[in-house]
């Protein structure tokens, strides 16, 4: 679904991501662990246009991610929940909602999307009306998923929802996930929180100083020597 | 006594009902200059020169071409529209990263082509439209029937604007732009688009108090002094960018405009007016209701 190749990017001189081959296939859910610095961010960054990479090829189902405009990226099926949520904090929740359906198509199902999402959460159904800023982190990471879900994309890009949350909080975002999973979204997930994100996902990419180091199952993420020595510290 | 005392009282009834008319218009002109700061983050210094553009395309549409007035009026909205547009796609959309004295300069600088293109082209003869709107007289007090038709028209497309950024997809992102820009692209909202959408209706504001104006001020190329200024001040007093503490601010400004005016000369009223300006920028220098960011 997802394929990326040989890509480079970076902020201005400072390079980030270094000949990076990455693949997400339909109905899986993919999981980027790393060290802080890696790359994480600006791999979803670039994959969803907010930044365009130096060289190297991006395809979502056959068509050039790099070549489309990055507000057209959306219309891809690619939706992003952006690191630290970004929600609009002095709109309401319905009003957030609304951004995420900005596009043609998702608008002419606007109804039956809100549906979906206050199905998915029903926290955001009571919330509607008041301003998202003034929401507690994990309903504002709630309403940042929605917001993206409304855009009714094949591939969900998650850039560490449990950073900045209560312990008791990050489990529901991981609970989340795995409904959002379960509803049949491919899903590639940046996580700190290594020992969490590898029970939700089928496979991991460990990145680090932008490039690939080890992939594979989660299982063969947890039982690797590199893995357990750096990140799970056992 | 008892006698004096009602016609004073009637008088004061006048003048802040007055006030309250003038209120209207100058609440629509805080409007435009704060949707294009809220939003854009840019000053249009060259605000109220759009206004006086419009104040011409009118007169020329009505008193010489013979265009009926309620035909001119959504000409010159969309005229002045399209005005906005331009001025943000020519002179803002290249400065939109620069300095902010930069784009302070660029749009200060289209203020002085403005107004020498209307000498040029029109003179400097005050010219206007040459329809007398009757007086109403209502008990022992007279209100203009421009001044009324005014307020009601501003109301209205206030009302508009409102419904327009509360109800519709466009209107939203133009109040969640200002909030983050950077993940627009996200949404899938082209932020291009939205600044030109947001410039154009902020030119369309200015057209629709072009066409109000009209009625009750003769038009010349420094018109747009008059009211400039005056709307900048309300606009600050209000907090910039924050658009209920600038329609609060022009009808606290009418009214002092117009009460001072009762009490002594118009131009007392806005002597008065500034002077209130400058205690309050001491107590609230963010304004009363300061943006909250």
């Amino acid at each position: 679904m997802l394929e990326l190749r040989t890509v480079n990017a970076g902020y201005g001189t400072f390079p980030a991501l270094f000949d990076l081959d990455l693949d997400v296939k339909a109905g899986e859910a993919v999981g980027v662990i790393g060290p802080n610095g890696a790359g994480k961010t600006t791999l979803m960054r670039v994959i969803s246009g907010l930044i365009r990479p130096a060289r190297g090829s991006i395809k979502m189902e056959g068509v050039d991610v790099v070549a489309t405009p990055a507000h057209k990226i959306v219309s891809l099926g690619i939706a992003h929940v952006p690191e630290n949520r970004r929600l609009f904090p002095q709109l309401t929740v319905d009003d957030n909602l609304k951004m995420g359906a900005f596009l043609k198509e998702a608008r002419d199902h606007y109804a039956e999307r809100l549906e979906v999402v206050f199905g998915l959460f029903p926290r955001l159904k009571e919330r509607r009306h008041q301003m998202a800023g003034t929401m507690s982190g994990g309903e504002q990471q709630m309403c940042a998923i929605g917001r993206a879900l409304m855009s009714n994309p094949k591939l969900l890009l998650l850039d560490e929802p449990s950073a900045g949350l209560a312990p008791v909080v990050v489990q529901q975002v991981f609970e989340l996930v795995k409904r959002i999973r379960a509803s049949g979204l491919t899903v590639l997930i940046v996580e700190q929180n290594v020992q969490q994100v590898l029970k939700v996902v089928d496979r991991a990419y460990l990145i680090e100083a932008g490039t690939i180091r080890a992939s594979g199952t989660s299982a063969e993420m947890l039982a690797s020597d590199t893995v357990k020595e750096a990140y799970l510290g056992v | 006594m008892q006698a004096l005392l009602d016609v004073f009282d009637i008088y004061l009834l006048e003048a802040v009902i007055n006030g309250i008319l003038l209120g209207g218009v100058l609440a629509l002109l805080a409007l435009g200059l704060n949707l294009i700061f809220g939003v854009i983050d840019v000053t249009w210094i060259c605000y109220a020169e759009l206004v006086m553009i419009g104040m011409y395309a009118m007169y020329f549409m009505v008193q010489y071409y013979g265009v009926s007035y309620f035909v001119a009026a959504p000409l010159t909205i969309l005229l002045v529209a399209l005005l906005g547009a331009a001025l943000h796609y020519l002179v803002i959309a290249p400065l939109l990263t620069a300095p902010p004295i930069n784009q302070l300069l660029a749009t200060g600088g289209v203020l002085f082509v403005l107004q020498s293109f209307a000498t040029v082209a029109f003179g400097i003869d005050f010219r206007n439209l040459g329809i007398r709107l009757p007086v109403l007289a209502f008990g022992d007090m007279n209100f203009s029937y421009a001044r009324l038709l005014s307020f009601v028209a501003a109301l209205v497309g206030m009302v508009a604007v409102y419904l327009f950024m509360t109800r519709t997809f466009t209107g939203t992102a133009i109040r969640a732009i200002s909030q983050d820009r950077q993940i627009m692209a996200l949404m899938g909202v082209d932020a291009k688009r939205i600044y030109l959408i947001t410039s154009a209706l902020g030119g369309a504001l200015a057209g629709l108090a072009a066409c109000l104006l009209v009625l009750q001020y003769d038009v010349h190329p420094f018109v747009g002094l008059s009211f400039g200024p005056i709307t900048f001040l309300i606009c600050v007093l209000g907090g910039l960018g924050n658009f209920i503490g600038g329609f609060i601010a022009a009808f606290l400004f009418a009214e002092i405009i117009s009460l001072g005016g009762l009490f002594s000369d118009l131009e007392w009223g806005y002597v008065l007016a500034f002077a209130f300006f400058i205690v309050m920028m001491f107590i609230r220098p963010a304004g009363l209701l300061a943006r909250r960011r």
